[in-house]
């Protein structure tokens, strides 16, 4: 290829650009749906498992713009994928294909960019899904900055699985997968340039594999909302899920797992990593009777060790969040106001 | 984690407060003085664990909300002096003055610039050679000296560019006033952690001595507050008011002498506004007359037009204690963190800010 960085030529449909597909994309997102090379993906859908006379799809988008593009623990090309595939599976679909779009800053280095599709491709095949659609422009330098990516992301969602943000019911509890806080403050402290004897590292993981365990071990139905804990936090999805719901939410501080690392650059930022962004968590509200199986179904796997019953669904105070602090008091959880760190996905 | 942990353990805590609730026979009310303590207390639910008999009540301890409207009208003035760049820190910028906020200045165009530390300030100066960069000086005994230090720094640097306007309000006369004023029944302080490491313990003598009052210097971790806590519980008990220290990691009686002195070189005691408050003696800092080329006051002429105060917001009540924030007819309905009247609502450290987000409505 031309160069070693990427040219305002990259984006412009000729040969560059063809080069930039070929060498880059379709070497890294290899699948046929995407090999057909039409102006748009065709995508069988009759031979889906389980096959379903009552077919519903789930469809998202978000785009990615975090700085900087490579931090421990992940870079914008995961997030892009694992953000997608998460927001699917949160309403219990099977993510199947996704479709990625590039604005590039001119100048990008092309290394960078090879980097970052790599390890798009890596996540895709981790999460099983399948990048068939996608899309390049390059911007002049100053227009952008290095790299923002959208995805966007079509799954199935299998029959009998109703997961809504509206369903929590008074006497479900509240289960969450692990530590909080872990992406925002990676990427704070990288960007503040500070230093930890332990190192902080995003959490950025694909969940579908534990969203599919989940449904596999509990009776259909009995999960009533899935959400992953991404901008504003914990705090901020709880509060969503209250108002939401209409119902009220307790919690309890002392279970909510926070790494010591995560702590200190709270402590020492002074932010409450209840507000801060997550990108391999979930919270899983469901009926109180499946809540040991389901607390048993997110041990068994990688991303649900450190899984926790976090609190309970209320009837009283409806759309509000409280907090049973460490010394025993009741407190109220807020929603985020403004913004507490930018660009952190 | 080290160093926090040990002040959050919920068995000590129970402890002391078993001993406060046991020891506190009359009802009693302490102030906090200190915006953070008011935060601190709020965000760990400390009001609802303390028996009925004690009351706390917040202060004027929250540098942004004490300062007063024409002062917040001149620096959003500033703003509009050709070329100048204004530099403060964050909440500053929110802060609702008599008909906008540097937020707004800073959308029509003005350059408003937030910084965490004066460093930042002084590198935006030096980036800037050809334009004035001021920074916005607001804050206690605890700012007070890294913004005389920057002030050194300009002058060892010769940096032309960079001034101060200088808001910097000291906290014992603050205190004073509210006890002068005589409208609110105190029976003691809790004292504020951060201006006492640098101002010294010793520095609240007066509180006991000329005023009866006991002070209870306290950090800001929930055991720091409820030692405080039961200290005062035992000295109003035993009516032996004194000075206590439940700070002492960080706090001597004496402070912190070099912060002291680099404070003392540059500024000098002045006049201050205060809003809730007013004009009080000897309350401020100025910079002396041989920095007076890092003075924004003297070096911009600016008009900041006629003052006005939004007429229902109680945020003067509020510092000087008379009420709490959810006395104010506008808390939580006209005034939220989202759309702020008062600059209590505001800042990170303001008491209606604190009360809204932690203790609204607590079912």
């Amino acid at each position: 290829m031309s160069g070693d960085v990427i040219l305002l030529a990259h984006g412009s449909g000729g040969t560059l650009s063809h080069d930039l597909v070929e060498k880059v994309f379709l070497r890294h997102f290899d699948n046929p749906a995407l090999l057909q090379l039409d102006d748009s993906a065709v995508l069988e859908i009759s031979n889906l498992q389980p096959p379903s006379s009552n077919l519903r799809l789930a469809f998202t988008t978000d785009s990615y713009v975090v700085s900087p593009l490579f931090f421990p623990g992940g870079d914008i090309g995961k997030l892009a994928v694992c953000g997608t595939v998460n927001d699917l599976s949160m309403s219990g679909a099977r993510p199947l294909w996704l479709s990625a779009g590039f604005i590039v800053e001119e100048g990008l280095p092309l290394a960078d960019l090879e980097r970052i599709v790599a390890s798009m491709a890596t996540t895709a095949r981790q999460a099983g899904v399948q990048i068939v659609a996608g899309d390049t422009k390059v911007v002049d330098r100053g227009s952008a900055d290095k790299l923002f990516i959208n995805t966007a992301g079509v799954g199935l969602v299998p029959p009998g699985v109703s997961i809504a943000g509206d369903l929590a019911q008074p006497g479900d509890l509240i289960l969450l997968n692990g530590t909080i806080g872990d992406h925002g403050m990676t990427i704070l402290t990288q960007r503040e340039g500070l230093q930890f004897d332990s190192p902080l590292e995003s959490d950025c993981v694909p969940l579908y594999g534990l969203v599919g365990s989940l449904l596999a071990a509990l009776p259909p139905g009995s999960i009533h909302c899935l959400r992953d804990p991404t901008r504003g936090g914990l705090a901020t999805t709880l509060n969503e899920l209250a108002i939401r719901s209409m119902a009220g939410i307790e919690i309890d501080e002392s279970v909510v797992p926070v790494r010591d690392a995560v702590r200190g650059a709270c402590e020492l930022l002074g932010l409450d990593p209840l507000y801060v962004a997550n990108e391999g968590k979930l919270v899983a509200i469901v009926e109180p009777e499946a809540a040991e199986a389901a607390l048993a179904a997110l041990h068994n796997h990688e991303y649900g060790r450190q899984a926790v019953i976090i609190g309970q669904v209320t009837k009283a105070h409806p759309g509000r969040v409280v907090l049973r602090t460490l010394l025993g008091a009741r407190r109220i959880v807020d929603m985020l106001m403004g913004e507490q760190l930018p660009r952190i996905c | 984690m080290k160093y926090v942990d040990e002040f959050r353990d919920p068995a000590l805590a129970r402890k002391l407060l078993a001993r406060i609730s046991s020891c506190s026979t009359r009802p009693m009310r302490l102030m906090e003085f200190c915006g953070g303590h008011t935060h601190a207390i709020l965000r760990h639910g400390l009001r609802t664990l303390l028996p009925p008999t004690v009351e706390l009540r917040s202060g004027p301890g929250c540098p942004v909300c004490v300062t007063a409207n024409p002062d917040l009208d001149r620096a959003i003035a500033l703003t509009q002096v050709p070329g100048l760049i204004l530099t403060t820190f964050g909440d500053m910028v929110r802060v609702p003055g008599s008909s906008q906020s540097l937020q707004h200045a800073k959308a029509a165009g003005a350059d408003v610039r937030m910084v965490y530390s004066t460093l930042d300030a002084l590198r935006v100066a030096r980036e800037n050679p050809a334009r004035p960069v001021v920074f916005l000086g607001v804050g206690f005994e605890t700012t007070a000296p890294t913004i005389a230090a920057a002030i050194l720094q300009a002058a060892a640097e010769r940096l032309g560019n960079f001034s101060v306007l200088s808001l910097h309000k000291l906290t014992p006369p603050a205190t004073r006033a509210i006890l002068d004023a005589g409208e609110i029944a105190l029976d003691g302080i809790i004292g504020p952690g951060h201006v006492t490491a640098i101002i010294g313990a010793d520095a609240w003598q007066f509180l006991p001595t000329e005023y009866g009052m006991p002070v209870a210097v306290a950090g800001f971790e929930p055991l720091d507050i409820l030692r405080a806590v039961a200290d005062l519980v035992d000295m109003v008990q035993d009516s032996q008011p004194a000075v206590s220290n439940s700070y002492a990691r960080s706090v001597t009686r004496q402070g912190n002498r070099a912060a002291m002195e680099t404070m003392d070189r540059v500024f000098e005691v002045s006049a201050a506004n205060w809003r809730g408050l007013g004009v009080v003696p000897a309350s401020g800092l100025r910079l002396r007359p041989e920095f007076v080329q890092f003075d924004a006051a003297h070096l911009f002429e600016v008009d900041p037009g006629p003052t006005r105060e939004h007429k229902g917001c109680r945020c003067g009540d509020v510092l000087r204690g008379t009420i709490t924030p959810p006395a104010c007819p506008l808390f939580g309905q006209a005034c939220t963190p989202a759309r702020p009247i008062g600059p209590c609502m505001v800042s990170a450290e303001g008491a209606c800010a604190a009360y809204y987000q932690f203790g609204r409505d607590l079912p």
